[in-house]
Protein backbone atom coordinates (compact mmCIF):
# COMPACT_ATOMS: atom_id res chain seq x y z
CA UNK A 1 0.00 0.00 0.00
CA UNK A 2 1.52 3.17 -0.91
CA UNK A 3 0.25 6.27 1.40
CA UNK A 4 1.92 9.51 2.73
CA UNK A 5 4.55 9.07 5.05
CA UNK A 6 3.25 8.39 7.81
CA UNK A 7 3.52 11.28 10.60
CA UNK A 8 3.70 11.02 14.07
CA UNK A 9 0.56 12.84 15.12
CA UNK A 10 -2.10 13.24 17.09
CA UNK A 11 -4.77 15.02 14.31
CA UNK A 12 -5.74 11.07 12.92
CA UNK A 13 -7.09 10.22 16.63
CA UNK A 14 -8.50 13.98 16.19
CA UNK A 15 -10.36 13.21 13.40
CA UNK A 16 -12.07 9.93 14.69
CA UNK A 17 -12.99 11.52 18.27
CA UNK A 18 -16.45 12.67 17.01
CA UNK A 19 -17.49 9.41 14.91
CA UNK A 20 -16.21 7.44 18.30
CA UNK A 21 -17.84 9.10 20.92
CA UNK A 22 -21.26 9.47 19.18
CA UNK A 23 -20.81 5.70 18.67
CA UNK A 24 -19.86 4.99 21.58
CA UNK A 25 -22.69 6.89 23.41
CA UNK A 26 -25.18 5.82 21.29
CA UNK A 27 -24.50 2.09 20.81
CA UNK A 28 -21.76 0.82 23.19
CA UNK A 29 -23.31 2.78 26.20
CA UNK A 30 -26.49 0.86 25.72
CA UNK A 31 -24.61 -2.31 25.04
CA UNK A 32 -23.31 -2.13 28.33
CA UNK A 33 -26.83 -1.00 29.86
CA UNK A 34 -28.34 -3.70 28.08
CA UNK A 35 -26.38 -6.41 29.66
CA UNK A 36 -26.43 -4.91 33.03
CA UNK A 37 -30.07 -4.94 32.68
CA UNK A 38 -30.74 -8.23 31.15
CA UNK A 39 -29.43 -9.04 34.87
CA UNK A 40 -31.63 -7.13 37.32
CA UNK A 41 -35.17 -7.31 37.59
CA UNK A 42 -36.30 -4.41 35.92
CA UNK A 43 -40.47 -4.48 35.61
CA UNK A 44 -43.35 -1.95 36.71
CA UNK A 45 -41.90 -1.09 40.19
CA UNK A 46 -38.54 0.05 38.90
CA UNK A 47 -40.60 2.18 36.27
CA UNK A 48 -41.73 3.97 39.58
CA UNK A 49 -38.98 4.57 41.27
CA UNK A 50 -38.09 1.49 42.72
CA UNK A 51 -33.94 0.76 42.68
CA UNK A 52 -33.60 -2.42 40.12
CA UNK A 53 -32.40 -5.62 42.19
CA UNK A 54 -30.00 -7.94 41.24
CA UNK A 55 -31.67 -11.22 39.52
CA UNK A 56 -28.41 -12.70 38.81
CA UNK A 57 -29.52 -14.87 35.59
CA UNK A 58 -33.02 -15.56 36.42
CA UNK A 59 -34.59 -13.42 33.72
CA UNK A 60 -32.36 -15.94 31.01
CA UNK A 61 -33.18 -18.66 33.04
CA UNK A 62 -37.41 -17.30 33.00
CA UNK A 63 -37.28 -16.43 29.25
CA UNK A 64 -35.76 -20.38 28.27
CA UNK A 65 -37.95 -21.89 30.41
CA UNK A 66 -40.78 -19.84 28.74
CA UNK A 67 -42.17 -22.09 26.07
CA UNK A 68 -43.04 -18.60 24.34
CA UNK A 69 -39.72 -17.44 23.83
CA UNK A 70 -38.69 -20.96 21.90
CA UNK A 71 -42.30 -20.62 19.99
CA UNK A 72 -41.14 -17.04 18.98
CA UNK A 73 -37.60 -18.39 18.05
CA UNK A 74 -38.74 -20.63 15.83
CA UNK A 75 -41.29 -18.76 13.80
CA UNK A 76 -38.75 -15.68 13.72
CA UNK A 77 -35.89 -18.49 12.43
CA UNK A 78 -38.92 -20.22 10.06
CA UNK A 79 -40.07 -17.17 8.98
CA UNK A 80 -35.94 -15.84 7.78
CA UNK A 81 -35.03 -19.25 6.19
CA UNK A 82 -38.75 -19.42 4.10
CA UNK A 83 -38.33 -15.42 3.01
CA UNK A 84 -34.54 -15.95 2.21
CA UNK A 85 -34.89 -18.90 0.33
CA UNK A 86 -37.83 -17.37 -1.70
CA UNK A 87 -36.17 -13.99 -2.31
CA UNK A 88 -33.11 -16.12 -3.18
CA UNK A 89 -34.55 -18.47 -5.58
CA UNK A 90 -36.69 -15.90 -7.43
CA UNK A 91 -33.57 -13.49 -7.38
CA UNK A 92 -31.35 -15.51 -8.56
CA UNK A 93 -33.65 -16.90 -11.27
CA UNK A 94 -34.88 -13.68 -12.66
CA UNK A 95 -31.02 -12.28 -12.82
CA UNK A 96 -30.29 -15.51 -14.91
CA UNK A 97 -33.20 -14.68 -17.35
CA UNK A 98 -32.65 -11.29 -17.44
CA UNK A 99 -30.13 -11.80 -19.50
CA UNK A 100 -32.30 -13.47 -22.13
CA UNK A 101 -34.80 -11.02 -22.24
CA UNK A 102 -34.65 -8.74 -25.23
CA UNK A 103 -33.30 -5.55 -24.60
CA UNK A 104 -36.74 -3.30 -24.13
CA UNK A 105 -38.11 -5.72 -21.56
CA UNK A 106 -35.11 -5.91 -19.86
CA UNK A 107 -35.02 -2.19 -19.04
CA UNK A 108 -38.73 -2.21 -18.26
CA UNK A 109 -38.04 -5.05 -15.85
CA UNK A 110 -35.23 -3.32 -14.08
CA UNK A 111 -37.58 0.34 -13.89
CA UNK A 112 -39.97 -2.02 -12.07
CA UNK A 113 -38.15 -3.68 -9.61
CA UNK A 114 -36.10 -0.33 -9.08
CA UNK A 115 -39.15 1.05 -8.06
CA UNK A 116 -40.64 -1.63 -5.54
CA UNK A 117 -36.84 -1.43 -4.21
CA UNK A 118 -37.27 2.00 -3.99
CA UNK A 119 -40.69 1.91 -1.61
CA UNK A 120 -40.21 3.27 1.57
CA UNK A 121 -41.21 0.41 3.44
CA UNK A 122 -44.49 1.84 5.33
CA UNK A 123 -45.56 3.25 1.79
CA UNK A 124 -45.23 -0.53 0.89
CA UNK A 125 -47.12 -2.00 4.02
CA UNK A 126 -49.96 0.26 3.67
CA UNK A 127 -50.68 -0.56 -0.24
CA UNK A 128 -50.08 -4.15 0.23
CA UNK A 129 -52.50 -3.87 3.43
CA UNK A 130 -55.16 -2.44 0.93
CA UNK A 131 -54.80 -4.73 -1.50
CA UNK A 132 -55.39 -7.81 1.16
CA UNK A 133 -57.87 -5.67 2.51
CA UNK A 134 -61.11 -7.74 3.73
CA UNK A 135 -63.57 -5.27 2.25
CA UNK A 136 -62.35 -2.93 -0.60
CA UNK A 137 -59.06 -5.47 -0.96
CA UNK A 138 -58.38 -5.89 -4.84
CA UNK A 139 -57.05 -9.25 -3.88
CA UNK A 140 -60.83 -10.63 -2.10
CA UNK A 141 -62.72 -9.07 -5.56
CA UNK A 142 -60.27 -11.08 -8.13
CA UNK A 143 -60.72 -14.58 -6.26
CA UNK A 144 -64.38 -14.06 -5.75
CA UNK A 145 -64.43 -13.25 -9.46
CA UNK A 146 -62.55 -16.41 -10.38
CA UNK A 147 -64.83 -18.29 -8.23
CA UNK A 148 -63.63 -18.54 -4.97
CA UNK A 149 -65.23 -17.29 -1.81
CA UNK A 150 -63.81 -14.63 -0.53
CA UNK A 151 -65.87 -12.04 0.02
CA UNK A 152 -65.22 -10.18 2.93
CA UNK A 153 -62.30 -12.95 3.74
CA UNK A 154 -60.44 -11.51 6.70
CA UNK A 155 -56.24 -12.10 5.38
CA UNK A 156 -54.97 -11.44 8.99
CA UNK A 157 -57.58 -13.17 11.47
CA UNK A 158 -55.56 -16.37 10.69
CA UNK A 159 -51.59 -16.74 11.63
CA UNK A 160 -51.15 -19.20 8.52
CA UNK A 161 -52.34 -16.47 6.18
CA UNK A 162 -50.79 -13.53 8.35
CA UNK A 163 -47.47 -15.02 7.46
CA UNK A 164 -48.64 -15.59 4.13
CA UNK A 165 -49.15 -11.73 3.25
CA UNK A 166 -46.29 -10.55 5.56
CA UNK A 167 -43.99 -13.05 3.10
CA UNK A 168 -45.25 -11.81 0.26
CA UNK A 169 -44.53 -7.89 0.81
CA UNK A 170 -41.08 -8.74 2.47
CA UNK A 171 -40.06 -11.07 -0.82
CA UNK A 172 -41.45 -8.45 -3.13
CA UNK A 173 -39.45 -5.66 -1.60
CA UNK A 174 -36.11 -7.94 -1.34
CA UNK A 175 -36.19 -9.16 -4.27
CA UNK A 176 -34.36 -6.38 -6.20
CA UNK A 177 -31.43 -6.05 -4.38
CA UNK A 178 -31.00 -9.35 -4.99
CA UNK A 179 -31.90 -9.27 -9.11
CA UNK A 180 -29.74 -5.96 -9.18
CA UNK A 181 -26.65 -7.29 -7.25
CA UNK A 182 -26.99 -11.21 -8.81
CA UNK A 183 -27.36 -9.43 -12.54
CA UNK A 184 -24.17 -7.40 -12.18
CA UNK A 185 -22.12 -10.01 -10.79
CA UNK A 186 -23.35 -12.36 -14.24
CA UNK A 187 -22.21 -9.73 -16.22
CA UNK A 188 -18.59 -10.09 -14.95
CA UNK A 189 -18.41 -13.73 -15.65
CA UNK A 190 -15.75 -14.35 -18.71
CA UNK A 191 -17.33 -14.46 -21.87
CA UNK A 192 -14.31 -16.34 -23.37
CA UNK A 193 -14.33 -19.08 -20.49
CA UNK A 194 -18.07 -19.37 -21.12
CA UNK A 195 -17.17 -19.91 -25.04
CA UNK A 196 -14.21 -22.57 -24.10
CA UNK A 197 -16.38 -24.75 -21.73
CA UNK A 198 -19.06 -24.48 -25.02
CA UNK A 199 -16.80 -25.63 -27.26
CA UNK A 200 -15.43 -28.36 -24.97
CA UNK A 201 -19.44 -29.57 -25.01
CA UNK A 202 -20.54 -28.57 -21.50
CA UNK A 203 -23.86 -28.56 -21.28
CA UNK A 204 -26.10 -25.60 -20.38
CA UNK A 205 -26.09 -26.98 -16.98
CA UNK A 206 -22.51 -27.85 -16.41
CA UNK A 207 -21.84 -24.13 -17.75
CA UNK A 208 -24.11 -23.03 -14.91
CA UNK A 209 -22.71 -25.37 -12.39
CA UNK A 210 -18.75 -25.44 -13.27
CA UNK A 211 -18.13 -21.67 -14.47
CA UNK A 212 -20.99 -19.21 -13.57
CA UNK A 213 -21.86 -20.50 -9.80
CA UNK A 214 -18.00 -20.84 -8.93
CA UNK A 215 -17.38 -17.05 -10.35
CA UNK A 216 -20.07 -15.74 -8.95
CA UNK A 217 -19.72 -17.52 -5.43
CA UNK A 218 -18.35 -14.90 -3.30
CA UNK A 219 -21.31 -12.77 -4.08
CA UNK A 220 -23.79 -14.91 -3.82
CA UNK A 221 -22.40 -15.95 -0.37
CA UNK A 222 -22.75 -12.21 0.62
CA UNK A 223 -26.25 -12.00 -0.65
CA UNK A 224 -27.72 -14.75 0.99
CA UNK A 225 -26.41 -13.52 4.46
CA UNK A 226 -27.47 -9.92 4.35
CA UNK A 227 -31.09 -11.54 3.11
CA UNK A 228 -30.76 -13.96 6.30
CA UNK A 229 -29.69 -10.66 8.70
CA UNK A 230 -32.37 -8.68 6.71
CA UNK A 231 -35.40 -11.28 7.32
CA UNK A 232 -34.50 -12.33 11.20
CA UNK A 233 -34.50 -8.63 12.20
CA UNK A 234 -38.11 -8.05 10.13
CA UNK A 235 -40.49 -5.61 12.60
CA UNK A 236 -42.28 -2.91 10.42
CA UNK A 237 -44.17 -5.43 8.41
CA UNK A 238 -44.95 -7.96 11.24
CA UNK A 239 -45.91 -4.69 13.37
CA UNK A 240 -48.16 -2.67 11.23
CA UNK A 241 -49.94 -5.38 9.98
CA UNK A 242 -50.03 -6.32 13.80
CA UNK A 243 -52.05 -3.23 13.88
CA UNK A 244 -53.69 -3.09 11.09
CA UNK A 245 -55.94 -5.87 12.72
CA UNK A 246 -54.28 -8.91 12.41
CA UNK A 247 -53.87 -11.23 15.63
CA UNK A 248 -50.65 -10.14 17.70
CA UNK A 249 -51.03 -13.44 20.19
CA UNK A 250 -49.78 -15.99 17.74
CA UNK A 251 -47.78 -13.55 15.08
CA UNK A 252 -45.05 -12.48 17.22
CA UNK A 253 -41.64 -12.59 15.59
CA UNK A 254 -38.52 -11.45 17.93
CA UNK A 255 -38.41 -8.07 17.09
CA UNK A 256 -42.23 -7.39 18.30
CA UNK A 257 -41.83 -10.13 20.64
CA UNK A 258 -38.66 -7.59 22.21
CA UNK A 259 -41.06 -5.09 21.99
CA UNK A 260 -44.51 -6.33 23.64
CA UNK A 261 -42.52 -7.69 26.23
CA UNK A 262 -40.78 -4.11 26.87
CA UNK A 263 -41.85 -1.12 25.61
CA UNK A 264 -45.52 -2.04 26.07
CA UNK A 265 -44.85 -4.40 29.47
CA UNK A 266 -42.37 -2.26 30.80
CA UNK A 267 -41.09 -5.97 31.67
CA UNK A 268 -37.40 -3.86 30.75
CA UNK A 269 -35.12 -6.85 32.47
CA UNK A 270 -36.37 -10.15 30.33
CA UNK A 271 -36.63 -7.70 27.42
CA UNK A 272 -32.95 -6.87 27.58
CA UNK A 273 -32.55 -10.88 28.26
CA UNK A 274 -34.38 -11.43 24.58
CA UNK A 275 -32.56 -8.91 23.48
CA UNK A 276 -29.37 -10.58 24.03
CA UNK A 277 -30.56 -13.32 23.16
CA UNK A 278 -31.60 -11.76 19.53
CA UNK A 279 -28.22 -10.21 19.05
CA UNK A 280 -26.32 -13.88 20.08
CA UNK A 281 -27.98 -14.83 17.11
CA UNK A 282 -27.33 -12.41 14.94
CA UNK A 283 -23.69 -12.52 15.87
CA UNK A 284 -23.85 -16.45 14.83
CA UNK A 285 -25.25 -16.29 11.71
CA UNK A 286 -22.89 -13.00 10.38
CA UNK A 287 -19.54 -14.45 11.76
CA UNK A 288 -18.87 -15.76 8.38
CA UNK A 289 -19.80 -12.95 6.47
CA UNK A 290 -17.88 -10.70 8.86
CA UNK A 291 -14.87 -13.36 8.60
CA UNK A 292 -14.97 -12.77 5.04
CA UNK A 293 -14.79 -8.93 5.31
CA UNK A 294 -12.16 -8.85 7.66
CA UNK A 295 -10.14 -10.85 5.35
CA UNK A 296 -10.57 -8.15 2.34
CA UNK A 297 -9.48 -5.52 4.88
CA UNK A 298 -6.80 -7.64 5.58
CA UNK A 299 -5.72 -8.22 2.21
CA UNK B 1 -23.28 -11.54 -21.90
CA UNK B 2 -23.95 -10.90 -25.51
CA UNK B 3 -24.31 -14.90 -26.44
CA UNK B 4 -27.03 -15.80 -28.32
CA UNK B 5 -30.42 -17.22 -26.65
CA UNK B 6 -32.53 -19.60 -28.72
CA UNK B 7 -36.28 -17.63 -29.52
CA UNK B 8 -37.65 -19.91 -27.53
CA UNK B 9 -35.68 -19.09 -24.24
CA UNK B 10 -36.15 -15.84 -25.30
CA UNK B 11 -39.71 -15.59 -25.55
CA UNK B 12 -40.29 -17.63 -22.21
CA UNK B 13 -38.07 -14.89 -20.53
CA UNK B 14 -39.97 -11.97 -22.20
CA UNK B 15 -42.92 -13.28 -20.51
CA UNK B 16 -41.37 -13.15 -17.05
CA UNK B 17 -40.00 -10.43 -17.72
CA UNK B 18 -43.33 -8.76 -18.42
CA UNK B 19 -44.74 -10.59 -15.18
CA UNK B 20 -41.81 -8.99 -12.86
CA UNK B 21 -42.86 -5.42 -14.24
CA UNK B 22 -46.27 -5.87 -13.79
CA UNK B 23 -46.03 -8.00 -10.31
CA UNK B 24 -43.69 -4.63 -9.03
CA UNK B 25 -45.65 -1.77 -10.97
CA UNK B 26 -49.19 -3.13 -9.81
CA UNK B 27 -48.87 -1.51 -6.22
CA UNK B 28 -47.31 1.44 -7.08
CA UNK B 29 -49.80 1.97 -9.88
CA UNK B 30 -52.60 1.13 -6.98
CA UNK B 31 -51.02 3.77 -4.52
CA UNK B 32 -50.87 6.47 -7.18
CA UNK B 33 -54.46 5.93 -8.64
CA UNK B 34 -56.86 5.30 -5.93
CA UNK B 35 -54.83 8.78 -4.68
CA UNK B 36 -57.27 10.56 -6.89
CA UNK B 37 -60.41 8.88 -5.82
CA UNK B 38 -62.82 10.06 -3.91
CA UNK B 39 -63.90 7.57 -1.01
CA UNK B 40 -67.28 6.60 -2.44
CA UNK B 41 -65.67 5.42 -5.61
CA UNK B 42 -62.90 3.39 -3.85
CA UNK B 43 -65.81 1.61 -2.38
CA UNK B 44 -67.65 0.89 -5.18
CA UNK B 45 -68.72 -2.92 -5.96
CA UNK B 46 -66.11 -3.14 -8.67
CA UNK B 47 -62.78 -1.30 -8.45
CA UNK B 48 -62.07 1.51 -10.63
CA UNK B 49 -58.77 0.57 -13.53
CA UNK B 50 -57.98 4.40 -14.10
CA UNK B 51 -59.46 7.05 -12.56
CA UNK B 52 -60.13 9.45 -15.42
CA UNK B 53 -62.33 11.89 -12.97
CA UNK B 54 -60.14 11.73 -10.57
CA UNK B 55 -60.02 14.17 -7.90
CA UNK B 56 -57.33 16.07 -6.20
CA UNK B 57 -59.68 16.32 -2.55
CA UNK B 58 -57.51 13.51 -0.92
CA UNK B 59 -54.41 15.48 -1.22
CA UNK B 60 -55.88 18.87 -0.25
CA UNK B 61 -56.84 16.89 2.75
CA UNK B 62 -54.05 15.41 4.10
CA UNK B 63 -51.67 19.03 3.26
CA UNK B 64 -54.48 20.65 5.14
CA UNK B 65 -54.03 17.90 8.75
CA UNK B 66 -52.47 20.06 11.34
CA UNK B 67 -51.07 16.04 12.26
CA UNK B 68 -49.78 15.43 8.59
CA UNK B 69 -48.25 18.91 9.18
CA UNK B 70 -46.32 18.66 12.47
CA UNK B 71 -45.23 14.52 11.21
CA UNK B 72 -43.56 15.96 8.25
CA UNK B 73 -41.52 18.77 10.17
CA UNK B 74 -40.13 16.33 12.82
CA UNK B 75 -39.43 13.89 9.71
CA UNK B 76 -37.72 16.73 8.09
CA UNK B 77 -36.08 17.90 11.29
CA UNK B 78 -34.90 14.86 12.15
CA UNK B 79 -33.81 13.91 8.31
CA UNK B 80 -31.69 16.75 7.74
CA UNK B 81 -30.23 16.55 11.30
CA UNK B 82 -29.14 13.28 10.99
CA UNK B 83 -27.50 13.78 7.44
CA UNK B 84 -25.58 16.78 8.77
CA UNK B 85 -24.15 15.40 11.55
CA UNK B 86 -23.37 11.51 10.23
CA UNK B 87 -21.72 13.23 7.43
CA UNK B 88 -19.56 15.73 8.90
CA UNK B 89 -18.84 12.97 11.55
CA UNK B 90 -17.55 10.26 9.10
CA UNK B 91 -15.94 12.64 6.56
CA UNK B 92 -13.62 13.50 9.12
CA UNK B 93 -13.47 9.62 10.18
CA UNK B 94 -12.86 8.63 6.45
CA UNK B 95 -10.18 11.04 6.30
CA UNK B 96 -8.61 9.74 9.03
CA UNK B 97 -9.10 6.08 8.04
CA UNK B 98 -7.86 7.00 4.41
CA UNK B 99 -5.02 9.21 4.48
CA UNK B 100 -2.85 8.33 7.74
CA UNK B 101 -2.10 5.24 9.25
CA UNK B 102 -2.24 5.44 13.87
CA UNK B 103 -2.89 3.43 16.51
CA UNK B 104 -5.81 1.90 16.81
CA UNK B 105 -7.01 2.52 13.05
CA UNK B 106 -7.57 -1.36 12.58
CA UNK B 107 -9.74 -1.76 15.79
CA UNK B 108 -12.02 1.35 14.10
CA UNK B 109 -12.29 -0.19 10.85
CA UNK B 110 -13.27 -3.71 12.04
CA UNK B 111 -15.54 -2.29 15.24
CA UNK B 112 -17.60 0.16 12.42
CA UNK B 113 -17.79 -3.44 10.32
CA UNK B 114 -19.39 -5.34 13.25
CA UNK B 115 -21.60 -2.44 14.42
CA UNK B 116 -22.85 -2.26 10.73
CA UNK B 117 -24.27 -6.25 12.05
CA UNK B 118 -26.25 -4.69 15.04
CA UNK B 119 -29.86 -5.06 14.40
CA UNK B 120 -31.60 -1.83 15.91
CA UNK B 121 -34.32 -4.07 16.97
CA UNK B 122 -31.54 -6.42 19.63
CA UNK B 123 -30.44 -2.18 21.17
CA UNK B 124 -33.82 -0.60 21.54
CA UNK B 125 -34.81 -1.94 24.79
CA UNK B 126 -31.61 0.12 26.43
CA UNK B 127 -31.78 3.01 23.85
CA UNK B 128 -34.89 3.59 24.91
CA UNK B 129 -33.87 3.25 28.95
CA UNK B 130 -31.04 5.77 28.03
CA UNK B 131 -33.10 8.01 25.68
CA UNK B 132 -35.15 7.95 28.94
CA UNK B 133 -32.87 8.82 31.58
CA UNK B 134 -31.93 11.56 29.61
CA UNK B 135 -34.95 13.60 29.03
CA UNK B 136 -34.72 12.63 25.23
CA UNK B 137 -37.78 10.62 24.48
CA UNK B 138 -39.96 12.53 22.02
CA UNK B 139 -37.05 14.80 21.05
CA UNK B 140 -36.20 15.35 17.67
CA UNK B 141 -32.45 15.44 19.06
CA UNK B 142 -32.94 11.61 20.86
CA UNK B 143 -33.77 10.26 17.84
CA UNK B 144 -31.16 11.96 15.42
CA UNK B 145 -28.69 10.79 17.93
CA UNK B 146 -29.73 6.87 17.84
CA UNK B 147 -29.98 7.67 13.96
CA UNK B 148 -26.79 8.94 13.18
CA UNK B 149 -25.21 6.04 15.33
CA UNK B 150 -27.45 3.91 12.91
CA UNK B 151 -26.33 5.38 9.57
CA UNK B 152 -22.44 6.33 10.45
CA UNK B 153 -21.02 2.76 10.13
CA UNK B 154 -22.02 2.96 6.45
CA UNK B 155 -21.14 6.56 5.80
CA UNK B 156 -17.69 6.56 6.89
CA UNK B 157 -17.55 3.21 4.99
CA UNK B 158 -18.62 4.29 1.60
CA UNK B 159 -17.09 8.28 2.20
CA UNK B 160 -13.81 6.29 3.19
CA UNK B 161 -13.90 4.61 -0.39
CA UNK B 162 -14.09 7.95 -2.13
CA UNK B 163 -11.14 9.48 -0.27
CA UNK B 164 -8.99 6.51 -1.32
CA UNK B 165 -9.94 6.92 -4.83
CA UNK B 166 -8.62 10.33 -5.03
CA UNK B 167 -4.82 10.02 -5.38
CA UNK B 168 -2.62 11.62 -3.21
CA UNK B 169 -0.19 12.61 -5.33
CA UNK B 170 -2.77 15.30 -6.66
CA UNK B 171 -2.57 16.93 -2.98
CA UNK B 172 1.31 16.56 -2.88
CA UNK B 173 1.75 17.91 -6.01
CA UNK B 174 -0.15 20.78 -4.51
CA UNK B 175 2.17 20.95 -1.95
CA UNK B 176 5.25 21.39 -3.52
CA UNK B 177 3.32 24.39 -5.68
CA UNK B 178 3.57 25.83 -1.90
CA UNK B 179 0.21 24.97 -0.21
CA UNK B 180 -0.07 23.40 3.12
CA UNK B 181 -1.04 20.12 3.67
CA UNK B 182 -4.61 21.62 4.55
CA UNK B 183 -4.96 24.09 1.77
CA UNK B 184 -4.23 21.16 -0.71
CA UNK B 185 -6.93 19.08 1.22
CA UNK B 186 -9.52 21.53 0.79
CA UNK B 187 -8.48 22.96 -2.48
CA UNK B 188 -7.73 19.71 -4.26
CA UNK B 189 -9.05 16.78 -2.82
CA UNK B 190 -12.44 18.48 -0.90
CA UNK B 191 -14.31 18.88 -4.86
CA UNK B 192 -13.54 15.96 -5.74
CA UNK B 193 -15.15 14.19 -3.06
CA UNK B 194 -18.43 15.81 -3.78
CA UNK B 195 -19.79 13.06 -5.74
CA UNK B 196 -19.10 10.86 -2.35
CA UNK B 197 -20.52 13.46 0.02
CA UNK B 198 -23.99 13.85 -2.18
CA UNK B 199 -24.58 10.11 -2.32
CA UNK B 200 -23.61 9.08 0.99
CA UNK B 201 -25.75 12.11 2.17
CA UNK B 202 -28.66 10.89 0.16
CA UNK B 203 -28.51 7.49 1.01
CA UNK B 204 -28.28 8.56 4.96
CA UNK B 205 -31.74 10.80 3.84
CA UNK B 206 -33.10 7.90 2.34
CA UNK B 207 -32.72 5.59 5.63
CA UNK B 208 -33.41 8.46 8.58
CA UNK B 209 -36.80 9.59 6.32
CA UNK B 210 -38.34 5.54 6.31
CA UNK B 211 -36.50 4.31 9.39
CA UNK B 212 -39.65 3.16 11.53
CA UNK B 213 -38.93 0.99 14.35
CA UNK B 214 -36.54 3.26 16.50
CA UNK B 215 -39.20 6.17 15.73
CA UNK B 216 -41.79 3.99 16.83
CA UNK B 217 -39.77 3.43 19.97
CA UNK B 218 -38.32 6.92 20.73
CA UNK B 219 -41.29 9.04 19.38
CA UNK B 220 -44.40 7.61 21.88
CA UNK B 221 -46.16 10.98 21.80
CA UNK B 222 -48.37 11.19 18.88
CA UNK B 223 -47.54 15.32 18.60
CA UNK B 224 -43.78 13.95 17.62
CA UNK B 225 -44.47 11.37 15.42
CA UNK B 226 -42.41 11.29 12.17
CA UNK B 227 -44.41 10.46 9.15
CA UNK B 228 -43.83 6.52 8.98
CA UNK B 229 -45.56 6.45 12.53
CA UNK B 230 -48.45 9.22 11.40
CA UNK B 231 -49.14 6.81 8.92
CA UNK B 232 -48.94 3.52 10.67
CA UNK B 233 -51.75 5.30 13.44
CA UNK B 234 -53.52 6.89 10.25
CA UNK B 235 -53.96 3.78 9.12
CA UNK B 236 -54.63 1.87 12.02
CA UNK B 237 -57.89 4.36 12.94
CA UNK B 238 -60.31 2.18 12.39
CA UNK B 239 -62.85 3.76 14.70
CA UNK B 240 -63.38 6.70 12.03
CA UNK B 241 -63.45 4.02 9.23
CA UNK B 242 -60.23 3.62 7.18
CA UNK B 243 -60.10 6.43 4.78
CA UNK B 244 -58.07 4.80 1.82
CA UNK B 245 -58.43 7.43 -0.14
CA UNK B 246 -56.25 9.62 2.08
CA UNK B 247 -54.20 6.73 3.33
CA UNK B 248 -53.01 5.95 -0.34
CA UNK B 249 -52.01 10.14 -0.82
CA UNK B 250 -50.27 10.43 2.33
CA UNK B 251 -48.24 7.52 1.06
CA UNK B 252 -47.76 8.86 -2.47
CA UNK B 253 -46.53 12.17 -0.46
CA UNK B 254 -43.73 10.02 2.00
CA UNK B 255 -42.99 8.05 -1.13
CA UNK B 256 -42.03 11.07 -3.91
CA UNK B 257 -38.66 12.38 -2.43
CA UNK B 258 -37.69 9.11 -1.70
CA UNK B 259 -38.04 7.33 -5.31
CA UNK B 260 -36.34 10.41 -6.79
CA UNK B 261 -33.51 10.47 -4.57
CA UNK B 262 -32.73 6.72 -4.66
CA UNK B 263 -32.88 7.10 -8.61
CA UNK B 264 -29.84 9.18 -7.92
CA UNK B 265 -27.71 6.64 -5.89
CA UNK B 266 -28.90 2.87 -6.81
CA UNK B 267 -25.94 2.38 -8.95
CA UNK B 268 -23.70 3.26 -5.54
CA UNK B 269 -26.18 1.40 -3.37
CA UNK B 270 -25.48 -2.42 -5.21
CA UNK B 271 -21.71 -1.55 -5.24
CA UNK B 272 -21.26 -0.46 -1.22
CA UNK B 273 -23.44 -3.56 0.05
CA UNK B 274 -21.59 -5.78 -1.86
CA UNK B 275 -17.98 -4.13 -1.49
CA UNK B 276 -16.63 -6.69 0.46
CA UNK B 277 -17.21 -9.21 -2.10
CA UNK B 278 -16.43 -7.62 -5.39
CA UNK B 279 -13.05 -5.54 -5.42
CA UNK B 280 -12.72 -2.86 -7.88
Amino acid sequence: MTRPAARRTSLPLGLVLPATALLALALGYPLVRQVVLSLQEFGLAQQFGQPPAWNGLGNYRDLLTDSELWVVVLRTVAFCFVNAALTFGIGLGLALLMARMSRLVRILAQCGLLLAWAMPVVAAMTVWQFLFDTQYGVVNWLLTRAGGDFEGHGWLLDPWSFFLVATVVVVWMSVPFVVFTLYAALTQVPEDVMEAAEIDGASPWQRFVHVVLPAIRPVLLVVVLLQVIWDLRVFTQIYTLQKAGGVSADTNLLGTYIYTLGIKGGDFGTAAAAAMFMLLLTVVLTAPYVRLMIKQEED
Amino acid sequence: MARRTPSAVRIGADVVGIVVLLACVFPVYWMVSRSFLPRNRIKGEDPVLVPWDGTLDNYRKILGDDDFGDAMLTSLSVTLLTVTVALLFAFLAAVAVSRFRFRGRRTFILTLLLIQMIPAEALFISQYKMLDGMGLLNSVIGLTLVYVAGVLPFTVWTLRGFVDGVPHELEEAAMMDGCSRTQAFFRVTLPLLAPGLVATGVFGFIQAWNEFTLAVVVMTDPAKETLPVWLVAFTDARSRGVDWGAIMASSTLITIPVIVFFLLVQRRMVSGLTAGAVKG
